[in-house]
């Protein structure tokens, strides 16, 4: 199974998912995310999902998830680089993400964390 | 197993035109004659028919251009003395039909066109009585190809609506530059799910080439706004709110505002403006810029 690498950035989780998400991957990095949350006690996720091109409800869902669970440990999540037709799926599929916040770029989303602190 | 059943039956459904054939050839041989000897005659007098459908919208000398390959092919085709004839006859037929539906002519005007055929022959076959046979068969294999003529008719002017409704659509969803960091995407004409689409996917597609942050969306243009409208602007905002952009809705008109609120549409948190200009001070202001006079 692929895991998802979590770099530190700072006060900032950056998470980048470069590989087709597997259910078994998706609740994997939900718990090294928390885990990471904790030891590192970050204020800000970043999660990059530029390079993923098909969503399904589970995936959906997950990302609603990490939302829910970084704020449990106050640290807001700002979701980036979203392709336009994985956008339209999830409205499709009525998963508006209300949770969380969303960025055009990693670099709009870092400067959206930034201007928090 | 089913195509096997096909096959049979076309198997039966040949042999039996075969057949057919056959018991005509005689008489196609003389109606082919007939047709050869009297072509100048037929022609000029098809021609004459033709022309006067026609109103001026081709010249003389272009119906009888046309009509002269076609007589050629119709000879051909009754006299049976290639196998290519019926294949080339059908294919000019087409290509007449779709020039005729292009330059606007009606669908009985274009079926004259092969039809008057017939009419010019009689004229011709009245007199002699021996011929009704051969004038019979070659009245029925007239209206084979006048059905073919019109079924090209209809397809091509299919052809013409699909492409003009296409582009309609791609006229109607135009997406625009306003500001740096903000676009505008005046919408016109109804929105049904098809328009939606389209606007979502070159709205977000804009949003990502421009890197801007703001979308507004003005629907002066937007006839009327009812609850499946409505929920298509929702998604649309929704989905730019995922991309990480905001939206702005304006140009609702009076009555639509009067509408929206007595169907019980609720916009949300969406900001609503009631001009572009309003839309446009609002997210300059919320991209933190001012602007102040010179």
């Amino acid at each position: 199974m692929e895991r998802v690498p979590i770099l530190k950035i700072g006060q900032t989780l950056f998470v980048s998912i470069q590989i087709d998400l597997q259910d078994q991957s998706v609740v994997q990095l939900q718990e090294d995310l928390a885990e990471e949350l904790v030891a590192s006690r970050a204020t800000g996720v970043i999660i990059d999902i530029t390079a993923v091109e098909i969503v399904d409800s589970f995936i959906g869902r997950m990302l609603a998830t990490i939302g829910s669970i970084s704020r449990l440990f106050d640290a807001e999540t700002v979701l980036v680089g979203m392709r336009p037709a994985v956008a339209i799926t999830l409205v499709e599929l009525g998963l508006f993400l209300e949770g969380v916040r969303t960025a055009l770029n990693a670099e709009q989303g870092l400067r959206m964390l930034n201007g928090r602190s | 197993m089913l195509d096997v059943a096909f096959s049979a039956l076309t198997q039966k459904v040949k042999t039996g035109i075969g057949l057919s054939l056959m018991d005509m050839n005689s008489s196609q041989g003389r109606m082919a004659d007939f047709l050869r000897a009297n072509e100048a005659k037929l022609l000029d007098r098809w021609c004459d028919i033709v022309f006067a459908t026609v109103r001026g919208r081709m010249s003389a000398d272009e119906v009888r251009a046309e009509l002269a390959d076609l007589y050629g092919l119709v000879v051909r085709r009754v006299s049976d003395a290639d196998d290519s004839a019926a294949g080339e006859l059908r294919a000019a037929l087409a290509a007449l039909s779709r020039s005729r539906a292009r330059g606007g002519f009606s669908p009985s005007e274009t079926a004259v066109a092969v039809f008057s055929l017939k009419d010019a022959v009689y004229e011709f076959v009245a007199d002699t009585a021996d011929m009704v046979p051969e004038y019979l068969a070659f009245a029925r294999s007239i209206d084979d190809l006048g059905l073919h003529t019109f079924e090209a008719y209809a397809a091509t002017r299919e052809e013409i609506i699909k492409q003009q409704s296409e582009a309609m659509l791609e006229l109607s969803t135009p997406v625009v530059q306003l500001w740096d960091g903000i676009i505008a995407v005046p919408l016109v004409g109804t929105l049904d799910s098809a328009r939606t689409q389209l606007v979502m996917e070159k709205m977000l597609d804009a949003l990502l080439v421009s890197g801007s942050s703001h979308a507004v969306i003005d629907i002066t243009g937007v006839p009327t706004v009812d609850t499946e409208v409505a929920q298509h602007l929702l998604k649309t905002v929704m989905a730019a709110r995922l991309l990480g952009a905001q939206c702005t809705i304006c140009g609702i008109r009076p009555q639509i505002a009067h509408t929206i609120v007595s169907l019980g549409i609720e916009f949300g948190d969406i900001a609503t403006k009631a001009t572009l200009a309003d839309a446009l001070a609002h997210a300059l202001r919320s991209a933190g810029l001012k602007v102040v006079p010179a």
